[in-house]
């Protein structure tokens, strides 16, 4: 294992101390449990948005909080969802007094996690609601699906609606309608080394990739030949725009994530072919994401994931957000 | 009642368990990383050892099986993270409901806890048998349990027939393919493999057999 840490066991903590210290003038982080908080919560009146997730997906979620994004995050063990305590520590922290919208990304741990999370915060007196994020069109049903790259977009939307001083209630429709509006798929060129492992979750022969992967080191859906770019992004583009179904002159917003070993040099080859294809479509890309936003540790392969806009998404999408991974 | 088991023999379970997942910590992480996230083994570690830490401080744990179940449950709640966390922590969560302030139990009560556990593990995770996950191993030994009951065995045998139900089941997941979990993603490339859960529950069982089965009939002779 090739890696720059210094002790296995020690590598999610270390990480999250580093950032803590980057990161210190926007936000704060709170040890046993851990979470990491927007340095002005809580902010009174206003509908609070958490989440959380393993760490190994940085920037997601801790790299999103912010004005405009969410209140807290919890980040877990390497790629294990974080304990309701977690959660239920963070709520009490940065709760406004207007509700709290829990963003949850559909895996198996993080929604029991969850659950028990919400569950305890009711208990409290809290009035939290949640939000499950299954935007991966490589699993069939529906219901089934991980959660991926639309938990940014969820995010970013939900946030700007709650820095605007809407509801709950409103607030978890535009998430709801942010996450039914969104569709995502990946592709791995390579496994992924978790320090607590020591070596790749899988072995991928160099001539091969697996699509249809989470963002877990977890094998794919399958295994098949290694192929260009262009012959990439046709195989993640199909079932996305099909699941969607998209039509001509519709606007998307297009999110392309490197899983953590590919670089962007790759990522604008392959948002060039979506572009391409789309404008093929009559499909319009009105605003697009471009980087590592959600990672595998040190996968290489990318993500694709496109947002159905309407006019009011797209201006709370534009609306400002200062976090340490989306700032404008 | 002679065949009482006691908070000692619980306390015992507890530990055992925790030791056995400590020694099978590699294997529980080359099953997980061939259909999960490899992260199942160092998560139950890390559940086990503090689940270690709290039987050794007597006070931590209460002096009554619901309040260590109790106190387990939490303790696994909040340090084991992924599904298995919740799930082994309503396992314990709904086995304690029966027990509080009781310090022994018959073989009849023993059942029963089980049979709330495997609901409260049902009742969180959703799932069914043959979705390969811990109900796979569970459920049978549960079943296996009750009918040991019945027939009027004994603590030792009744629990030896739990074991070799859990054993089956455990085994028997490599056969099947994941519609729950995290291995449900891989479709049919989930075949072939054991589940990592189930075979986490079986030393659940395992270590209850050894602890509240073997040893009674041991305190008894």
């Amino acid at each position: 294992m090739q890696k720059i840490i210094n002790n296995p066991a020690d590598a999610a903590l270390e990480s999250l101390q580093g950032f803590e210290f980057a990161f210190r003038r926007l936000l704060r982080v709170s040890y046993n449990p851990n979470f990491v908080w927007r340095r002005d919560a809580p902010v009174a009146g206003k509908v609070s948005i958490i989440s959380g997730s393993g760490s190994g997906h940085e920037p997601l979620n801790i790299g999103y909080v912010g004005p405009g994004m969410l209140d807290a995050a919890c980040p877990g063990a390497v790629f294990t969802s974080p304990t309701p305590d977690q959660y239920l520590a963070a709520i009490r922290a940065i709760y406004g007094g207007a509700g709290a919208l829990f963003v949850v990304k559909n895996f198996g741990g993080g929604v029991l996690n969850t659950e028990v999370a919400l569950e305890l915060a009711r208990e409290e007196g809290y009035n939290v609601a949640s939000v499950l994020i299954h935007d991966d069109v490589s699993i069939d049903q529906s219901d089934n699906r991980r959660g991926m790259g639309a938990a940014i977009l969820v995010e970013k939307i939900a946030g700007a609606a709650a820095e605007a001083g809407r509801p709950l209630d409103e607030v978890v429709t535009l998430a709801q309608r942010t996450s039914s509006q969104a569709r995502s798929m990946a592709v791995a060129l390579s496994s992924c080394t978790s320090p607590y492992v020591g070596h790749p979750t899988f072995n991928l022969p160099s001539d091969q990739m697996e699509v249809g992967v989470g963002i877990h080191g977890e094998p794919g859906r399958y295994r098949t030949a290694l192929v260009s770019a262009n012959q990439i992004v046709d195989i993640l583009m199909e079932p996305i725009v099909r699941d969607l179904a998209l039509q001509a002159d519709e606007r998307v917003l297009v999110l392309v994530s490197g899983l953590g070993g590919t670089p962007r040099q790759e990522l604008f080859i392959v948002f060039r072919h979506i572009y391409d294809l789309l404008q093929q479509r009559s499909i319009i890309v009105e605003r697009q994401l471009v980087g590592n936003y959600i990672t595998s540790l040190d996968m290489a392969g990318c993500m694709v994931t496109l947002l159905r806009l309407d006019p009011e998404l797209t201006s709370l999408w534009d609306a400002p957000v200062h976090t340490p991974a989306l700032h404008w | 009642m002679s065949q009482d088991i006691t908070l000692a023999q619980f306390r015992r379970w507890l530990s055992l368990f925790a030791e056995q997942v400590q020694e099978q910590v590699d294997l529980l992480t080359e099953l997980d990383a061939a259909i999960g996230d490899a992260d199942h083994g160092a998560n139950m570690q890390r559940g086990m050892r503090k689940v270690q830490e709290r039987l050794q401080d007597p006070t931590a744990t209460g002096g009554d099986i619901g309040s260590l179940f109790r106190s387990i449950a939490m303790t696994l709640i909040s340090t084991v993270g992924g599904a298995a966390g919740p799930l082994f922590g309503a396992f314990f969560l709904r086995a304690a409901k029966d027990v509080d302030g009781t310090d022994a139990v018959s073989l009849e009560q023993l059942a029963a806890m089980f049979r709330s556990g495997l609901e409260g593990v049902q009742q969180r995770g959703k799932a069914q048998i043959e979705e390969k996950t811990m109900i796979d191993a569970l459920q049978p030994a549960v079943e296996a349990l009750e009918a040991a009951v019945a027939e009027g065995l004994d603590a030792a045998a009744a629990l030896d027939r739990a074991l070799e139900a859990a054993r089956r089941g455990m085994l028997h997941t490599a056969e099947l393919q994941a519609s729950k979990g995290r291995a449900s993603y891989l479709g049919p490339r989930s075949i072939g493999h054991q589940d990592p859960g189930a075979t986490s529950a079986f030393y659940l069982i395992q270590s209850a057999a050894a602890a509240l089965g073997r040893q009674a009939q041991a305190e008894e002779s």
